[in-house]
């Protein structure tokens, strides 16, 4: 499926205003907007990266938190122990993600439907168990971060180069998966969503292909972690909660499964409306709830689908 | 399609509303709250929020003489929330002060935040044992505990009483493995055994099986919120509450009393407060918090009041100026009267206070409510002071 | 360890296995005729609970507050049908995730609105409140009345599904909807039908649950994954799955947080037993599900496909 010009158009003129926040902020003496606007990014890099295997590959995964919570443990343990190394924390976050993401990975891809949802819940439940019961760490009471990542020609504790970093990532990812959708790689990986059958009997060797997007995706969820942990100078079991892996599943779905730009607007637009209904009243679920189940009911693709109506898709 | 430019302008319009903060113009003084408004701990967060709008509100809405503006944020039981919501309020509403906080995983996340920006924070519950000792900062106060000291009351209780097989049960996180650590540490015994269990479990029957097989001679729990209604649901319908005394701190209390009514009679807690504590402001707290919010205050809302009545006291004493030295010398004479009797700070800068047995009796018109019996601790400093290097 | 302990126990795994089936049903019939998810289903249970707790209050009568859970349950889950279910029966399983979700912001928010923050108080009948001798252990008889209630729902459900017409209907439903409505049947009707039964029967297991649980906003999360858990292991759309998951489920995580504890401070040490202990028992009931589907991915009791 492609994305539409117009989409296109949006995304890039989307970007474009992200990248003027800091600027902005500046002038209007505003710092709070780089901090909302860079844990959206954050979130919208998890979101992208569950994209990877919820949108294109028809995965449900219910514990993709548990990366973002690698990610931010990652950092926690080793700024626990003063090593603020920003590529020591990065080696330990992609290795441990894309190790626990291939086992359970492994495990979990050889169920379909509701069970593949089930075990990721469980795999992630059983992460969060863990760390709560490490009361050395913090335990429940989580571990406070005072040493932000140091990459040497970046340091992540400024507020600027913290947004700018999850905006890079978030450009990034975006653009890779423009190409991805139209690759090879991509192209086998929607197919096994729609007929995994018939991908099968063409020869793909479909398994070591999902299990390729999904350790994929929990390295990407695990940046966001570390990005996360660097933001609140903090890191909690909390962030592995299944909670949060519904969050991440609802912004996916709102702005669009299966389209390219969508969980970025799917995470703008869920986090701002929150944020300006607290404003205005603190029973603002009772809004934001029906907000959504209309957006479900009218929109056949989340709200990229409200811009593409009109537009044929697969 | 031409609703595309549209849906971009009503994006930048979401982006460029988010920028419209409230600028101080006049010179009311914004006082910052945070705290668990919603779930099901919310009840204790809407204590505190009650208790200190309450105290504001006797002052005549004034601290220090200075009118003031507390904006209120729910941190929803979310640590990384609540440090977004700090941030919130110190760069965006430019807070001076910065007052509540239920939880201690939420305190552990937004302490360093706002002590580093040179915010005041004035704890009035969560109290966890890091920022009670080593991490111990200036622009902290508590009118509240530390999370040790709430549970040592009844662990003294119980080696007075000479229990010798104690049943001890809390939930596996960090808040319950302190109030378990801070009982034995007074009890200086050999509980019978220690018993942990999930967060917000509902049901407790296997474990209260378990309990009643092992036949101890007093049970000591730590189930605050929701999970202290059941489980003193379930300990009385298993036919224990006459029978094995139940000691408690933060189970039984003014939120979750209402929930419990007669079935929690006989439970005995340990508590910094009861609302039948004899003397005028506490007489006074109580009775207007009643009128006005329908229900008796808990220990939570006595400490935001509290809070708020400290407040007014350092700021008298500034004439309302906020600079850092002045009003924090101000802060640490406590020169105010608390609700729940004696009260100075230590150097950690955490209360030294009494500590009350206080039984879930029944009052004049035979309804089920706290009666204090005795006082457990007096003037008690908390354990960790020492490691605190604030003189 | 006791035989009384060990019975005991057992009636405790009995009594949390009724309350999940009387969750679970609902849910697996709706997950496997309309091919929904229901999020919302924790909401049914939560609200059973909150008008059992103020009927009850209202009256002072238990069995006022029984009617009113149970039409209350079964009346929502007609609201939640006709409003919002039905239009996404065709759509992707995540849309429906999505909308339920926006559902349970709604209620949970609701419930805080009207009802407070605090729990709200449920006491058990005065007339339950003893003690019963069963098997030569005293339990408390309310638990025991659970017990008899689920039991007592299964044998409805079973006579309903297997003796009744509508009972005939839904289980073709459950097979093959689409011939279902091709012959003539009522779909609408029927599926409505079935949601307004799986709200009843929350709105019962909230009623049971009140006095012995807390009556507070949020309360249906918690249980909801158990019950995710146990429709999973029994089968969707199966009843009969459910009831025998639900029973296992119960048994297990009992036995799990009874016995676990006590047995891994046998073999390794106490302090790390202890903190271990919970944390394992909390998942094992992760743990048997994730077995039960490596052995048989479509559960133990796969309602056959025609």
């Amino acid at each position: 499926m492609t994305a539409s010009p117009m989409v296109n158009r949006l995304l890039i003129g989307l970007l474009a205003l992200l990248a003027f926040v800091p600027l902005y902020a500046q002038w209007a003496g505003e710092p709070f907007l780089i901090t909302f606007l860079s844990r959206v990014l954050i979130f919208a890099l998890a979101a992208l990266s569950l994209n990877i295997i919820l949108g294109f590959g028809g995965l449900v995964s219910f514990g993709h938190a548990l990366y973002l919570g690698l990610g931010a443990y990652s950092v926690g343990l080793l700024a626990h122990y003063q090593i603020d190394n920003g590529w020591l924390q990065l080696l330990v976050t992609v290795a441990s993600c894309a190790v626990v993401g291939l086992l359970t990975g492994w495990v979990s891809l050889r169920t379909t439907g509701i069970s593949f949802i089930m075990i990721t819940l469980a795999f992630a439940q059983m992460f969060y168990y863990l760390f709560v019961s490490l009361k050395q760490y913090g335990g429940d009471d989580g571990l406070s971060i005072s040493l932000k990542s140091d990459f040497g020609f970046i340091h992540l504790g400024s507020p600027i180069t913290l947004y700018y970093a999850a905006f890079a990532l978030v450009a990034l990812v975006l653009w890779w998966k423009q190409r991805m959708i139209q690759a090879p790689f991509g192209l086998v990986l929607q197919g096994c969503r729609m007929n995994e059958a018939r991908m099968k009997s063409l020869g793909f060797p479909t398994l070591r292909y999902k299990l390729s997007a999904y350790v994929l995706a929990c390295v990407i969820a695990g940046l966001a972690g570390l990005l996360y942990a660097n933001l609140t100078g903090y890191t909690s079991p909390a962030y592995l909660n299944w909670t949060i892996s519904g969050e991440l599943i609802v912004m996916v779905v709102l702005g669009g499964m299966g389209t390219v730009a969508g969980p970025l607007i799917g995470t703008l637009v869920l986090l701002v409306c929150e944020e300006l209904l607290k404003a205005w009243t603190s029973h603002w679920p009772i809004i934001l709830g029906p907000l959504i189940v209309l957006v479900v009911m009218t929109a056949r693709r989340g709200l990229v689908g409200y811009l593409m109506r009109g537009k044929s898709s697969p | 399609m031409k609703a595309s430019p549209i849906k971009s302008a009503v994006l930048a319009c979401m982006l460029g509303l988010g920028s419209l903060g409230v600028y101080a113009q006049s010179q009311p003084l914004k006082i910052g709250f945070i705290g668990t408004l919603s779930g099901p701990a919310g009840a204790l967060g809407q204590d505190q929020y009650d208790g200190l709008m309450l105290g504001i509100e006797h002052l005549g809405g004034r601290l220090g003489n200075q009118t003031v503006q507390v904006i209120k944020e729910d941190d929803q039981l979310k640590p990384d929330l609540g440090v977004e919501i700090a941030k919130k309020l110190i760069e965006r509403d430019r807070v001076n002060i910065i007052t509540g906080v239920t939880f201690s995983n939420v305190m552990m996340a937004i302490h360093k935040p706002i002590t580093d920006a040179g915010v005041f924070l004035i704890g009035s519950n969560a109290g966890p044992t890091p920022i009670t000792g080593k991490g111990c900062s200036p622009m902290y106060f508590s009118t509240s505990w530390n999370n040790d000291s709430l549970h040592e009351s009844m662990g003294v209780y119980a080696r007075e009483q000479g229990y010798k097989r104690v049943y001890l049960m809390a939930p596996n996180y960090q808040a319950g493995k302190d109030a378990l650590s801070g009982f034995k540490g007074q009890y200086k015994g050999k509980p019978l055994d220690e018993v942990y269990t999930t967060v917000n479990q509902p049901d407790y029957s296997a474990e209260i099986a378990q309990l009643q097989a092992a036949k101890p001679d007093a049970v000591y729990v730590f189930y605050p919120g929701g999970m202290g209604v059941n489980f003193v649901k379930q300990y009385q319908q298993a036919g224990l509450l006459g029978k094995v005394p139940l000691l408690s701190a933060s189970t039984v209390d003014g939120t979750t009393l209402p929930a419990l009514k007669d079935i929690a009679v006989g439970v005995i807690t340990g508590s910094p407060y009861s609302p039948d504590l004899d003397n005028p402001q506490n007489k006074k707290f109580v009775e207007d918090f009643r009128k006005k919010y329908n229900r008796v205050p808990s220990l939570y809302a006595a400490q935001s009041y509290d809070a708020a009545m400290l407040l007014n006291s350092a700021l008298l004493k500034t004439s309302g100026k906020i600079d850092r030295e002045p009003l924090r010398a101000a802060l640490k004479q406590a020169d105010f009267r608390s609700v729940a009797g004696p009260f100075r700070f230590n150097n950690n800068q955490f209360p030294i206070r009494n500590f009350y047995r206080v039984d879930v009796g029944r009052d004049g018109s035979g309804q089920a409510a706290f009666v204090t019996r005795t006082t457990v601790l007096k003037d008690h400093p908390d354990p960790h002071a020492s490691q605190c290097p604030m003189k | 360890m006791t035989l009384s302990l060990f019975l005991i126990q057992l009636l405790n795994g009995l009594q949390l296995g009724v309350l999940l089936f009387m969750l679970s049903a609902g849910l697996t019939l709706v997950f496997g005729i309309m091919n929904f998810v229901n999020l919302a289903h924790g909401c049914m249970y939560m609200m059973g609970a909150y008008f059992a707790a103020t009927a009850l209050a209202a009256s002072g009568s238990f069995i006022v507050a029984a009617v009113v859970a149970v039409l209350g349950g079964g009346l929502l889950g007609i609201v939640i049908e006709r409003l919002m279910a039905q239009h996404l029966y065709m759509r992707d399983h995540l849309d429906q995730v999505l909308a339920t979700f926006g559902l349970i912001l709604f209620f949970n928010e609701l419930a805080r609105w009207i009802w407070g923050a605090s729990p709200v108080f449920m006491s058990v009948p005065p007339a339950l409140s003893g003690t019963v001798s069963i098997l030569g252990v005293t339990y408390p008889m309310y638990r025991f009345f659970i017990i008899l209630v689920g039991l007592l729902c299964a044998v409805g459900c079973w006579l309903l599904i297997s003796r009744t017409r509508v009972g005939m209907l839904i289980r073709a439903g459950s097979v093959n909807p689409t011939m279902v409505s091709a012959l003539g049947v009522n779909i609408g009707l029927l599926n409505a039908l079935i949601f307004s039964l799986g709200g009843a029967l929350a709105g019962v297991a909230g009623l049971m649950s009140g006095p012995i649980l807390s009556v507070q906003p949020g309360m249906g999360e918690p249980v909801l994954i158990l019950v995710m858990i146990v429709i999973v292991i029994g089968g969707i759309g199966s009843i009969q799955g459910a009831f025998y998951a639900a029973l296992m489920v119960g048994l297990i995580d009992t036995a799990g947080r009874a016995f676990l504890p006590m047995l891994l401070r046998e073999f390794i040490d106490r302090s790390i037993a202890q903190a271990a202990g919970p944390a394992i028992a909390s998942m094992l009931t992760c743990i048997f599900m994730a077995t039960v589907l490596a052995l048989r991915p479509r559960g133990l009791f796969p309602v056959k496909n025609g």
